[in-house]
């Protein structure tokens, strides 16, 4: 919160409190604002909340721990499924939203950790392709699982798959809030979701700051020092990856019920590529610029998509580029030129306080003393 | 004197290269040992070895008592053996208390339920971790960089810094791989004041180096290391007139600074 | 994530066409031991394919230490510019022998690839050279995106067919064993590529500048070898050996399309793995060992699982074999030639 509220231009210098409510009222009346401009724009913030969530687990892994993994939304894929498969007509499974919530998180872990165990001693660039491998077989187990027995029905999905509904609240619903007033369910959703966000953002960053975030970043810059100052390196990886699967699979749950259908081409290298490109774009090992990332490349495309199209009509008379092609231009673009002319990212991570500063100023005035 | 470090017959090979045989040495609490011989002589070597980085293909070492684990270098750090690097090894990205603090890893426990949950052992800790690396800091005399990123740390002070980060540890052995390289007159002085500082306060110190003006000032015994055996062991004094380590290392052309 | 998103929808069979096993022959085949023989061809010739594509990857790993993801792009452009060079051909010249033919669009292909892997050194990867680990490898990956947006740009997301300008109708020359023109001519040629890429490396005065320049860059530029020169030239030869091998694979399958280089750049970085990275026969031997594999792997997978896995299984195999070969054997089968740059 404090880098980002820091990241705001002009405003975060000067004033980071009044930056910090900024940022709070933005992230409250957003999807307001979005509605004036159609229903689908909500629901657009919704998924670009979704992503956010991805980008922080998949910067935990990368960034913290430097662990390059292309196969990060097999994880998410190990969520929706796991939801689908629990909450759906398919096997005719109906648990609640809480129960299978831990369940999701728990099997993406187990994948995180089956994938880190073969991959630990590899160096950064076999690690990418071997878990780039890893998504893919995920998939095309996805795919195929539908024979002979059916397990995944196949490339169709799953559909019909349960919404969200917390003690007894469906958030499918609108919200009757007395004789002609409701509220949309994708507001409750964004709501719901941005809740989750919040409470990543809190979780990641009491990571990135204590003595586990201390040693990954310790690997991530030198893993032979880590090793020769008592750093489990091999468990920490592990951590990593469980940890970073974890989110996954948590946010694999809340797309399966969002969306209510799952297929295998959600879970496409291109996700794994375009979750990286968030990443990336926003600054590796910064949870701002995760966050800030995933806002902007999710958001982006659809823009573009708005603008373009109707731009390119008037223009040339036809469609040039459809809006599938700009996204995939957009964030090879994004991923090369930002590697190129900026790669610490959109935000880069000078403030990596890993550390309480209030502590280490008080010992220094101590020490003026 | 009681003995902290023994090695018995460590021996490393590397393909054709015997870059160890039978190497066998004694290291006595609280007196600094030196490790000295001409370049490939296997110094750095028997320090990999020593520190896990290598696992040996015979001989063990015996720490405190009870053998050492091979090949593990965290399960040697927890025994109480912390090391430097020759070519400075820290966390770049990290600031200079980071890097302290990371040092303490091995001696704290917090797991990520203790740090979701923020309770208030995993604070303690925290605080205490955050107090112990500025008391190292301060310790090696670095402490006003505590908030500087490593890698933008002169050369000296990231010197200074590694071995704060191995102190952190807090090991009973301290392994410094070429302290005083690339250090003028006046920084080796000061690593020299430090070193004895070190040992003072009950940390054995065992250093491999080059300048031997150094190592014979500082040591209170010194093996020399030739192709990978040992042709000496003793006090500096006694070594400096033997004639094999003449014959080898100060007349074979590198020459005492 | 949204449900718009549609790249890849195809399944794996159509996506890659080496998922599916090539049924004229497969179907034909009657006897095990016809079979056996009949699987080893099959190997044999989408082997050599990948051979040559790990080619590329091992020499560029081998002098840059980078694993250049999209090498296997490279491919899909040469296999698209030599369809678009036959269409335009059969449409300007409609007498011109197929041979003929075959031969310009092959060298209009090797021809834009070797610009177009000059252009990536140029552009991307030399500017990298002494960033971060991590920095080459992302960009390579959004350069491998970048490519396959804009053949999507240019030729469209549909599945394109490959003219078949040397004869596919099989011959047999054991009874019940089946080899088409095509798949002997791909075997023989990129035999014979390789054979000149050896010479070119061992026996030439830019392959020694190669050689050198893959041991120690400072020391090798202190000798006088201009190694900005030599390793524009590396990408530029990988790149020409990927154009022969797209239009080689898109013959082979009589389908072309812009993702279709992602999985045979895949398989082609396994084998050079597996062959041992930075080392040219390693490559080669890889290549080989992989497509037999596969070949035998997806003939046989349905038998050996109980009918539970079948031949979309395919790619699996390239994946755990690279799992299998980096965690029990990291060098490769022939030792690795690159010093470790962990």
């Amino acid at each position: 919160m404090n880098e980002l509220a820091a990241a705001i231009p002009w405003l975060g210098k000067r004033n980071p409190t009044a930056a910090r409510w900024l940022i709070l009222v933005i992230a409250l009346v957003a999807p307001v604002i979005a509605w004036q401009f159609g229903r689908s724009w909500v629901r657009i913030l919704d998924f670009a909340l979704l992503y956010m969530m991805l980008a922080m687990g998949l910067n935990l892994v990368v960034g913290f721990a430097g662990l390059l993994d292309l196969g990060y939304i097999a994880f998410y894929a190990v969520g929706a499924y796991t939801f689908a498969f629990l909450a759906s007509p398919h096997f005719d499974v109906h648990l609640p939203f809480w129960a299978i919530l831990p369940l999701g998180a728990g099997f993406a872990a187990m994948a995180g950790i089956m994938l880190g165990f073969p991959v630990l001693r590899l160096r950064g660039d076999y690690l990418a392709i071997v878990t780039l491998g890893f998504g893919e077989i995920v998939r095309i187990f996805m795919l195929n699982l539908n024979y002979p027995v059916n397990i995944t029905n196949g490339p169709q999905g799953i559909n019909m798959i349960d919404p969200i509904n917390l003690f007894g609240w469906d958030l499918s619903r609108n919200l009757q809030i007395g004789e002609n007033f409701s509220i949309n369910s994708l507001f409750l959703y964004y709501y719901f979701f941005l809740l989750a966000v919040a409470g990543s953002i809190v979780f990641v960053h009491r990571l990135q700051i204590s003595r586990v975030g201390r040693a990954w970043a310790a690997m991530r810059d030198d893993e032979l020092a880590a090793k020769a100052i008592g750093i489990n390196t091999r468990n920490m990886k592990l951590l990593a990856f469980s940890l970073g699967a974890t989110f996954g699979g948590l946010s694999g749950c809340l797309f399966g019920a969002f969306q209510g259908f799952v297929s295998p081409e959600s879970f496409s290298l291109m996700e794994s590529i375009a979750v990286l490109t968030m990443v990336v774009f926003g600054g590796m090992g910064n949870i701002a610029g995760a966050l800030v990332g995933a806002f902007v490349l999710a958001l982006l495309p659809e823009i573009l998509r708005d603008v373009a199209v109707p731009l390119q009509q008037t223009l040339f008379g036809h469609v040039l580029l459809d809006p599938e092609v700009l996204r995939m231009l957009l964030l090879s673009l994004a991923m090369i030129l930002m590697m190129l002319l900026r790669p610490a990212g959109l935000i880069p991570a000078r403030a990596r306080y890993s550390h309480d500063h209030h502590l280490s100023n008080k010992l220094k005035q101590e020490a003026a003393k | 004197m009681i003995t902290l470090l023994e090695a018995r017959n460590i021996g490393k090979r590397f393909g054709g290269l015997q870059a160890l045989s039978d190497v066998s040495l004694t290291i006595r609490k609280g007196e600094v040992y030196g490790l000295i011989g001409p370049n490939g002589a296997g110094k750095t070597t028997f320090f990999n070895v020593l520190t896990g980085a290598y696992t040996p293909d015979g001989g063990e070492f015996v720490f405190n008592g009870s053998e050492l684990p091979t090949g593990k270098p965290h399960k040697v750090v927890a025994r109480g053996i912390a090391r430097t690097f020759q070519n400075i090894r820290l966390f770049r990205e990290l600031t200079a208390l980071e890097n302290v603090m990371a040092g303490h890893h091995i001696r704290t426990k917090a797991g990520v339920w203790g740090v979701l949950t923020q309770n208030r052992f995993t604070r303690e800790e925290e605080r205490l971790t955050t107090e112990r690396a500025y008391e190292l800091l301060k310790y090696v005399g670095i402490e006003r960089f505590a908030d500087v990123v490593s890698r933008n740390l002169s050369y000296g002070d990231q010197r200074r810094l590694e071995i704060a980060r191995a102190l952190a540890t807090e090991p009973q052995l301290l392994a410094l791989d070429e302290p005083a390289a690339g250090m003028n007159a006046t920084e080796t002085g000061q690593l020299k004041v430090l070193i004895e500082q070190i040992r003072h306060d009950g940390i054995t110190v065992m250093l491999i180096e080059h300048d031997v003006k150094l190592v014979m000032g500082l040591c209170d015994r010194v093996a020399v290391l030739d192709f990978g055996k040992k042709i000496a062991e003793d006090v500096p004094a006694v070594v400096q007139k033997n004639e094999a380590v003449i014959a080898a290392y100060l007349g074979g052309g590198k020459h005492a600074h | 994530m949204t449900p718009r998103t549609v790249v890849r929808v195809m399944p794996a069979r159509l996506m890659d066409p080496t998922a599916a096993p090539d049924w004229r022959l497969v179907r034909l085949g009657k006897g095990i031991m016809e079979t056996l023989i009949q699987q080893l061809i099959n190997g044999l010739v989408i082997g050599s394919v990948y051979a040559l594509i790990a080619l590329g990857y091992t020499m560029v790993y081998g002098i840059l230490g980078l694993i250049n993801f999209a090498h296997g792009d490279v491919l899909m452009v040469g296999a698209l510019v030599a369809l678009q060079t036959m269409t335009f051909l059969m449409g300007m010249a409609p007498g011109m022998s197929p041979l003929v033919m075959l031969s310009i669009a092959l060298l209009v292909a090797i021809v834009v690839c070797m610009l177009l892997g000059f252009t990536m050194e140029r552009l991307a990867y030399r500017r990298l050279r002494n960033a971060p680990r991590l920095a080459p490898l992302i960009t390579a990956i959004g350069v491998s995106f970048l490519l396959q947006t804009i053949a999507m740009i240019i030729w469209g997301r549909n599945y394109h067919t490959y003219p078949q300008l040397i004869s596919t109708t099989p011959l047999q020359p054991i009874e019940g064993v089946f080899i088409t023109p095509v798949q002997i001519t791909i075997i023989f040629g990129s035999a014979a590529l390789m054979i000149g890429l050896l010479l070119l490396v061992n026996r030439t005065k830019i392959g020694r500048a190669m050689r050198a320049t893959a041991e120690n860059h400072r020391v090798a530029s202190l000798m006088g070898v201009d190694t900005n020169a030599v390793i524009a030239f590396t990408f530029v030869i990988g790149a020409g050996l990927a154009a022969v091998a797209g239009v080689m694979f898109a013959s082979n399958y009589g389908i072309a399309h812009y993702g279709m280089g992602f999985m045979p750049g895949l398989k082609a970085f396994t084998a050079a793995v597996l062959g041992g990275i930075g080392n040219l026969g390693g490559a080669m031997l890889g290549g080989i060992v992989l497509g037999v594999v596969e070949s035998f792997g997806a003939g046989y997978i349905e038998n050996l699982t109980f009918g539970f896995l079948n031949s979309s299984y395919q790619d699996i195999f390239a994946f755990l074999i690279l799992g299998l070969v980096l965690i029990f054997r990291p060098t490769g089968l022939l030792g690795e030639r690159v010093s470790d740059r962990a």
